[in-house]
């Protein structure tokens, strides 16, 4: 069944959605939106050094999303610059090395369109396979820091007296976000991934009232992004990653019209 | 004076620093601070704004790594009401999700606790709704259901109503002794600090004196700091508990 590229796109798709919906929903919450854009701008120096040293582009995206992320962590601690002003600091020297890079890379064809915006129709058997081990892996060690990283989330001082060890989920979870852009970006691209990290879960606060209502909703509404984004793709003939992106924007405008579900979810 | 409080075995302590101090933005935010916190005992610190008490508080609590001298601490059931829990309104929490944050709890427990602090009707109410006292309660009852050891409460009952305010000190009080565990308080109200705690150390920055809070309150150290006004505040204080009037105001025994 897998020969089918559209199959394949749609089983890749809803692997991915499944592990973004309750990343992103700790991506909201901690606000760390922009943290995202900056891990995936740095994922083009990853794909451009996989290029260069032939390896798998998910290991070297993960490798260099991870090392700019830790390397943001231990710059917060020693610079007096706001948090934002690192991470555009570290997006636009890692985007402008990795276009640099590219430059030099003249003996490759290199489809940055398809860099920028994912391939989803290109998906293998490999990447399939990536996604869904990788992304069970990721979500396997986020149940297990679940607790500390909430509690880390609603309050630090609260999370580090009673022994939650706050300090390690965090490392740990900046690390699960480098490891879903790097499962991902071949897929919805560099520039929209964040935005499939952000819009299901903005959608599924606008309709839920705990947490872990929040967290399903977000996935299933990444789902459904996935799959008719994927299907209006193929009927519209349009570029099947901003499709994705669109029916998730259309979902959350929808889920902002119905106001009076909050109240029934209630309880 | 400085020495600490009532005799215990050097075992027994809950918590204890010694001379230790945290230093931050080239100064000293606090130094030299040494206290213990045992079983049953309720430490109160007090001291002006700006005095170190919130950072003492986060170095007993291990929050904050004291940079120099030493915190050593012989229990992990630690319970904590900070000062400021600031929710973002991006997460969607109601007061039954944030009892569990730290640790699962029966919803029985839960509703328990809630009752003891007033607000089990607020169970499901969403946390951004709900309004400063209101949220002092919770915080409360999210700290007593854990059952501590070592409670420590920042300013606990800021916000709450006046009435309140007596209801939830007499509830901290029954609550170290029914649980038997340490509390370290910061608090402001000088009658409950002087009629229901062990033992008082005043803050500046420093240690300026510590003992017991008759002793504390004739300390000239505690009058500088705190004025005349507070000092003749409390000396009233004790005096009601040394004796009583007559209607002439005679002094009775």
């Amino acid at each position: 069944m897998f020969d089918d590229f559209f199959v394949r796109a749609l089983v890749a798709g809803i692997g991915v959605a499944i592990v973004t919906g309750p990343l992103g929903c700790f991506v909201i919450w901690r606000r760390l939106a922009y943290f995202g854009d900056t891990l995936s701008h740095s994922a083009l120096l990853g794909v451009t050094l996989a290029f260069s040293f032939s390896i798998n582009i998910s290991l070297s995206v993960f490798f260099v999303s991870g090392i700019i992320a830790l390397l943001l962590l231990s710059l917060q601690k020693r610079t007096k610059l706001p948090g934002d002003a690192l991470l555009g600091l570290l997006a636009h020297s890692s985007i402008a090395v990795g276009l640099v890079l590219i430059g030099f890379l003249t003996f490759i064809r290199f489809d940055i369109m398809g860099l920028l915006f994912g391939d989803i129709l290109s998906v293998t058997i490999n990447d399939i396979f990536i996604i869904w081990c990788g992304g069970s892996l990721i979500l396997i060690i986020l149940y297990y820091i679940w607790s500390s990283l909430f509690a880390a989330t609603v309050n630090y001082d609260l999370a580090a007296a009673e022994g939650m060890n706050p300090d390690r989920s965090n490392i740990i979870f900046t690390l699960l976000l480098a490891g879903v852009i790097a499962i991902s970006i071949k897929m919805i691209g560099v520039l929209l991934i964040t935005g499939l990290l952000l819009i299901p879960p903005a959608l599924a606060r606008n309709l839920s009232n705990n947490p872990t209502q929040m967290v399903f909703l977000s996935i299933l509404g990444g789902v459904a992004s996935v799959v008719l984004g994927l299907f209006s793709s193929l009927e519209f003939n349009t570029a099947s990653g901003p499709t994705i992106i669109v029916v998730a924007l259309v979902l959350f405008i929808l889920s902002m019209l119905a106001p009076n579900l909050d109240s029934k979810l209630k309880k | 004076m400085n020495v600490n409080k009532k005799m215990t075995n050097k075992s027994d302590y809950l918590v204890k620093l010694e001379n230790a101090g945290i230093y931050k933005s080239s100064k000293w935010l606090v130094r030299g601070v040494s206290l213990e916190v045992s079983k049953g005992q309720i430490v109160t610190l007090i001291g002006p704004n700006g005095s170190g008490k919130t950072t003492t508080a986060k170095m007993v609590l291990n929050i904050l790594r004291s940079d120099e001298g030493s915190v050593k601490s012989n229990t992990n059931r630690v319970a904590y009401v900070p000062q400021k829990v600031n929710v973002d309104w991006t997460l969607p929490l109601r007061v039954f999700d944030f009892m569990k944050i730290t640790g699962d709890i029966s919803k029985l427990e839960m509703i328990e606790n809630l009752k003891l602090t007033g607000v089990e009707d607020l169970i499901y109410a969403d946390l951004k709704n709900l309004s400063g006292g209101e949220f002092q309660r919770v915080l409360i009852a999210r700290a007593i259901a854990k059952k501590p050891e070592l409670l420590v409460l920042d300013e606990p009952v800021q916000g709450v109503d006046f009435n309140g305010e007596i209801a939830l000190y007499n509830l901290i009080k029954s609550i170290s002794d029914s649980l038997n565990c340490g509390i370290l308080l910061i608090s402001h109200d000088i009658h409950f600090v002087m009629s229901s705690t062990d033992h008082v150390i005043c803050l500046n920055g420093h240690i300026c004196c510590s003992g017991s809070p008759s002793s504390v309150a004739k300390n000239p150290a505690y009058i500088d700091l705190f004025g005349e006004h507070t000092a003749s505040t409390l000396s009233l204080y004790k005096h009601h508990h040394d004796h009583s009037h007559g209607t002439d105001g005679r002094i009775e025994k």
